[in-house]
């Protein structure tokens, strides 16, 4: 028990201090209500018998088995109408009453049925391959005596102890007991549930956190009373007894299943819900089934076919019943006295009933079965030629283009608006260090691609100027030789080896050369906060011996490739410090350097900073802070604005760049005034209830201001390839682009030009709501209707604009939509943005982004197509009538909501321009001769 | 995505961050090659310019011009008498309740003369007319079994002849059904200037119902035995397969205006004789007031005479000249440049889409 306490020592510094960690519920919270399920951890055999037995490890995400594959199929073939009406059609032809002979009409039926239902089949068995290979894989169980051994994963019982390894998927939910690590962390990548490609940090019970070898499982019980299985990834109630002592559960101590271990050698865990009880299973839903505008309007028309074929049916049995009554009798051919069902002149209802069931199947052709089949095939061959294409084929990635549902093949070519999203669809999600402003002066000489887009867009200027002058004159050599160098040495930074998030040039700082610039304390402590303040990972690659880092986002993985570059090499991170490895060239040997964190307040959404606070080697306290420019500015204190003015210069000069930027910013603090603020904050972390986030915000909110500004970072968002020239065709092909994204105005508006959405001559609408921080009622009002009188402003700007050829270009922001989404207001939006050529809505939520999409599909009528690649496009791409998902980097969330899935946002061209058009032109083309001869 | 950034670095020694590698090449993925896949197959497609369009027009009105002339003159030179008798044969006395002596046992024979109005080449052919008759009915066009007609061995098979199958001991009626039990019975003699004219009632039906659908060794019995008499009676020793009668009136007709072959005048006909026809007006149109016409005429290369065919080539071969009259003025007042985008529907109206 000694180390134990050694280690909870260790333990209490803490890497997060928003997200991870909450304080343990009040422990004597034990018998908590909603509490229903008892699990005995290590003792499996506890939970062979009937109250406590629960579902297996094995999985099954197939529709039918064996047995119930042919009336569950059957049944539902029989669930579409028109399947239904050609079994009654059917099963009437077997009566006399059918004008003609039964396997007519039983023979296309049971083809139409059997190829639909073959088609299940192989669906069916597919998935039934990958639980195959899911239930097969093998983790470690602890079977008795402290030894473990591997069995198959649909052999994992609740209450087993599982031992996962670096780089293997949880077989289950787990209830994380202990980790390779001291103090009971370990990291977690969630891509498969929630598409972010980041590691979370889970934290281990510090009761159970010393059992971390084999052998300590020996003996080891406890009794888990939490709720039932449920599909919140979020949450968890429950609480274990363990040591005849009760401690609650915490959603942190919860490892689930589809989750993988990374950066962590093993940890062991008690399984609490298996197979289908697991979170990610019961989360599992099916995307909801969109129809083609083609079939709906076939629907249409067979229905009114339908109706045709009611009315002549009506209308021929009424004509038979009357000529029944009044004309038969005299035709004594028929021998009208001997009557039967069918021809009856005494009572002609009878034989008029049984003459409209007759005239029903008679004139069945009307329907055409056959059509229903031949779609079908033509829609399977369709699909294989967009899977095949080969110029949807990334060579990169090796994937190609796949349609994952055959339905909407020939919506692709009535697309009318593009919904897109930005980050990882129009750029990569890749950032490029590129340049930084400190104390006032900018480095950093490489132009960004919007620059070059520009310059080269300025050089096909200059060249048509050129050939104007030359055609005067006879040439003009000076602005030849300019032409091209401008060209030379934009294809000299192309041949240069990359590194990748690091893309700087300025022999002013490389290679230990900041030495010599005057303001080395400065850029020293610049390159500092840039190694320091982060809450990355390094991961040292044991073949080649360099550091990759694994960080929330790409950004930071940028700030440290920098760091690196510039000789600040992060290279280790413990609970409690960060180790820089620093090197200064005249000296050549690198110094080691601790920095204890003290506290580490992070980044959220709105705060839009995060702080360190740091205490160097030599007892000094340092906050070091970075965030948006505008956060930090309001931040700085009196002294601290000494390079403000530069900084902002060159902060908008990197805005028009395209890049994107943060501030960096630090503070020095003294002993007394640390110690004093770290009690409140320690007070505010340990608080509960739900002002606990609020105080903590305060808290750090005190702490975080009076800073000196140090300078600013330009970050390029790299664009995939060809996105400019796949969205200048599309827009030629008269489609509409709307980019909704979560980045700020400018950086989005930068996009836009560099994806040449937004071009020069357009006139650019900005909706902005007024800054008013008052929550009140008559605020919000004021908010409301001024942004609505923007809006008609800009309309009435665009109808009476007289010149054809003006474009314009909406940009709204996520708070200023959130108003113009109320109902209200949002058809006055609609009809603005429809005049538009081109929409830009940014800091929209994911929510926002599907809202946004039914509104267009629902307020157009228009065939809307929503293209994203991360979990957060995933509502965007279900609401629109074609989902297409990017099959990149950030998980397969969005693939898997898609009916479509390319590799790259400039296959889109191709992929609606031809494959769409084809497609469409052929099936309607079918459906008319196929339609004919009825 | 894991295995993947860690072989990345290895090709990529001062890779970092975000895990975004190139991945390892998996061949295996890459659509394979071939001009069907890549819709790449060789395709041609007419496009329907003005001069196409035009010059298609013409072609076929020409065509069809000439064709609907030369059938219509062919159908001119049909000649044919027809002569309505369902009234006339009824004695003036009778006239009032037409189905009371149609049903007696009187002497229902009945003389007529007819004048030939052009000269007839031989064969003449002889047809009955009925107007008002539903052959057509289903109860009707369903009521005969043909491996009854075909077979002497399914006698006895009478399914689907109801009401007239069985006689009411149960002895199989054959031929059974609707159709043969109301046989035609009216009967016609011809005779010119006192001399015969002799019909020739072999051949009228069709060769294949003759072979295959009527059997050689299957003979009626119990035909015509009911109370109620539908038509005409069958020697019972003359196989089905000669009564020719029958098999042209068991092909029914579609319409219930229907002309059946009673015969062939293998003589011709010339200009202004007499022809004198004794019939024996027995079948009853009257309850249900059909008409009953005789109906001599010639053919021709097209058949019998009927103006549709050429009318109809006619039309269409005008109405091709016409147009492609008028596409060569709307061609030449106002022409229209090939593929010009500006008439796209989107480019019609600017800023309106």
């Amino acid at each position: 028990m000694t180390r134990g306490r050694i280690r909870a020592k260790l333990r209490r510094s803490q890497l997060y201090t928003f997200a991870c960690l909450r304080p343990h519920v009040n422990e004597t919270e034990g018998s908590v209500q909603g509490c229903p399920r008892v699990i005995y951890c290590n003792q499996p055999h506890m939970h062979k018998k009937r109250p406590l037995k629960y579902c297996t490890n094995y999985i099954s995400t197939t529709k039918y088995n064996f047995f119930s594959y042919f009336p569950k199929a059957l049944f539902e073939q029989f669930n579409r109408v028109a399947n239904i009406y050609f079994l009654i059609a059917a099963l009437l032809s077997v009566t006399p009453l059918s004008p003609f002979s039964p396997v007519s009409m039983l023979l296309p039926l049971a083809i139409v049925v059997g190829v639909s239902m073959a088609k299940e089949a192989l669906e069916d068995w597919r998935r039934f391959m990958q639980d195959k290979e899911v239930n097969a894989r093998k983790v470690s169980v602890h079977v008795g005596n402290g030894v473990f051994s591997y069995k198959p994963w649909e052999k994992i019982q609740v209450g087993d102890i599982v031992k996962v390894e670096k780089d293997q998927f949880f077989p289950a939910d787990l209830l994380f007991l202990s980790s390779s690590y001291e103090d009971g962390i370990c990291y977690v990548e969630t891509m498969n549930l929630d598409g972010e490609t980041n590691l979370k940090v889970k934290r281990a019970m510090e009761a159970t956190s010393p059992l971390n070898e084999d052998e300590a499982f020996k003996e080891f019980t406890g009794t888990v009373k939490c709720e039932n299985p449920n599909p919140s990834l979020y949450t968890f109630v429950g609480n274990i007894e363990y040591d005849r002592e009760l401690y609650a559960i915490d959603p942190s101590q919860i490892l689930l299943r589809d989750s993988k271990l990374r950066n962590t050698a093993h940890v062991y865990g008690s399984v609490i819900f298996t197979g289908h009880d697991s979170k990610v299973m019961q989360n599992a839903t099916t995307s909801p089934s969109k129809r083609s505008g083609i079939e709906k309007k076939m629907d249409k028309i067979i229905f009114i076919l339908f109706a045709i074929l009611v009315l002549i049916s009506l209308i021929s049995s009424i004509g038979f019943a009357v000529k029944i009554n009044y004309q038969t009798p005299q035709w004594w051919y028929l021998k009208p006295k001997e009557t039967d069902v069918y021809f009856n002149p005494v009572k002609p209802l009878v034989p008029g009933l049984a003459h409209l069931v007759t005239a029903l199947i008679l004139y069945g052709y009307l329907i055409p079965i056959s059509l229903y089949v031949s779609i079908e095939i033509v829609k399977f061959l369709q699909a294989i030629f967009i899977n095949q294409d080969i110029s949807m084929y990334d060579d990169e990635s090796g994937i190609p283009a796949q349609a994952r549902t055959s339905n909407l093949n020939e919506e692709l070519g009535q697309v009318d608006t593009i919904l897109s999203d930005k980050t990882g669809t129009l750029t990569c999600n890749q950032m490029d260090f590129l340049k930084c402003s400190v104390a006032g002066t900018a480095y950093g000489v490489s132009p960004s691609e919007v620059e070059l887009a520009a310059a080269k867009q300025m050089a096909i200027d200059l060249e048509e100027q050129n050939r104007e002058i030359a055609n005067a004159k006879h040439k003009n050599s000076g602005s030849e030789i300019e032409l091209e160098t401008v060209i030379t040495s934009n294809d000299g930074n192309d041949f240069k080896r990359r590194i990748k998030g690091f893309n700087f040039e300025d022999s002013r700082l490389m290679d230990g050369n900041w030495l010599k610039e005057p303001n080395v304390d400065t850029l020293l402590l610049f390159f500092r906060i840039l190694a320091i303040c982060h809450t990355a990972i390094p991961e040292l690659n044991e073949e080649t011996g360099n550091l990759t880092y694994e960080a929330e986002s790409p950004d930071e993985a940028a700030f440290l490739v920098a760091a690196r570059e510039f000789g600040f090499e992060f290279y280790r991170r413990t609970q409690s410090s960060v180790f820089i490895r620093e090197r200064y060239p005249p000296k050549g040997q690198p110094v080691e350097r601790e920095f204890k964190i003290l506290n580490l307040l992070d980044f959220t959404s709105k705060r839009k900073r995060m702080s360190v606070i740091v205490r160097d080697e030599d007892g000094q306290i340092l906050l070091l802070c970075k965030g948006a420019d505008s956060i930090i500015f309001d931040r700085l204190s009196k002294n601290g604005r000494m390079y403000e003015e530069a900084t902002t210069k060159h902060l908008n000069e990197y805005g028009e760049a395209g890049l994107r930027t943060l501030a960096l910013a630090y503070k020095q603090l003294d002993e007394s005034e640390y110690s004093a603020w770290n009690s409140e904050f320690q007070k505010a972390k340990s608080s509960i209830g739900a002002d606990r986030e609020a105080t903590l915000e305060h808290v750090s909110d005190m702490m975080e201001k009076d800073l000196i500004l140090v300078g600013a970072t330009a970050v390029e968002d790299k664009l995939q390839k060809g996105v400019p020239q796949c969205i200048d065709k599309l827009a030629q092909a008269g489609l509409k682009i709307w980019v909704l994204t979560g980045d700020k105005m400018e950086t989005a508006i930068n996009i836009g030009f560099a994806c040449s959405l937004l071009r020069q001559g357009m006139k650019q609408i900005c909706i902005t709501a007024l800054n008013s921080d008052s929550v009140g009622k008559a605020a919000k009002e004021a908010v409301k209707d001024n942004i609505l009188m923007q809006i008609t402003n800009a309309s009435q700007m665009i109808k009476l604009e007289r010149d054809p050829h003006a474009a314009y270009a909406l940009i709204i922001e996520g708070k200023t939509l959130a108003y113009a989404l109320e109902d209200d207001m949002k058809h006055h939006f609609l009809g603005l943005a429809v005049e538009c050529a081109s929409v830009i809505c940014c800091r929209v939520s994911p929510k926002q982004k599907a809202l946004v999409t039914r509104l267009v599909k629902e307020g157009t009528g228009k065939t809307t197509l929503a293209i994203g690649d991360g979990a957060n496009d995933v509502g965007m791409i279900q609401e629109a009538d074609i989902g297409i998902g990017i099959s990149g980097v950030e998980g397969m969330q969005a693939v898997m909501a898609s009916d479509f899935s390319i590799a790259q946002f400039r296959f889109l061209e191709r992929l609606l321009v031809v494959h769409g058009h084809w497609c469409y032109k052929r099936i309607a083309q079918m459906v008319i001769i196929k339609d004919f001869p009825t | 995505m894991n295995s993947n950034a860690a072989s990345s670095s290895t090709a990529n020694p001062d890779a970092a961050g975000s895990p975004d590698p190139p991945a390892p090449r998996r061949s295996s993925k890459r659509p394979k090659y071939s001009k069907f896949t890549q819709q790449e197959l060789p395709a041609c497609k007419p496009i329907l310019t003005p001069k196409w369009v035009i010059l298609t027009f013409l072609v076929v009105g020409i065509a069809f011009v000439p064709i609907g002339i030369t059938s219509l003159l062919a159908s001119r030179d049909v000649v044919e008498i027809v002569d309505r008798y369902e009234t006339d044969c009824i004695p003036v006395a009778n006239r009032t309740d037409k189905v009371a002596f149609i049903q007696s046992n009187a002497s229902k024979t009945c003389t007529r003369q007819i004048t030939v109005t052009k000269h007839m080449k031989r064969p003449v052919y002889v047809y009955y007319q009925l107007d008002n008759f539903y052959q057509n009915h289903r109860r009707y066009v369903k009521s005969r079994n043909d491996e009854q007609l075909k077979k002497r061995s399914k006698t006895s098979e009478t399914s689907q002849c109801e009401p007239e199958d069985t006689t009411p001991d149960g002895k199989p009626i054959v031929p059974c059904g609707l159709i043969a039990w109301s046989l035609f019975n009216d009967t016609y003699t011809f005779s010119r200037n006192k001399r015969q004219l002799t019909v020739n009632k072999n051949g009228i039906a069709w060769k294949s119902d003759r072979d295959h659908k009527f059997g050689k060794e299957v003979f009626p019995s119990n035909f015509q035995n009911g109370t109620l008499i539908g038509g005409a009676h069958l020697d019972e020793s003359i196989p089905l397969s000669k009564q020719e009668d029958l098999i042209v009136w068991m092909r029914t007709a579609a319409l219930p205006t229907f002309r059946k072959l009673y015969g062939k005048i293998e003589v011709d006909l010339e200009e202004n004789d007499i022809i004198d026809v004794i019939l024996e007006n027995n079948y009853n149109t009257y309850s249900f007031s059909g008409k009953k016409k005789l109906v001599l005429s010639t053919t021709s290369w097209l058949g019998g005479k009927n103006d549709f065919l050429g009318i109809a080539y006619l039309t269409v071969g005008g109405l091709c000249f016409f147009l492609a009259l008028s596409f060569t003025i709307v061609y030449l007042v106002k022409p229209r440049r090939l593929g010009d985008p500006s008439y796209l529907s989107w480019n019609r109206n600017p800023g309106g889409h």
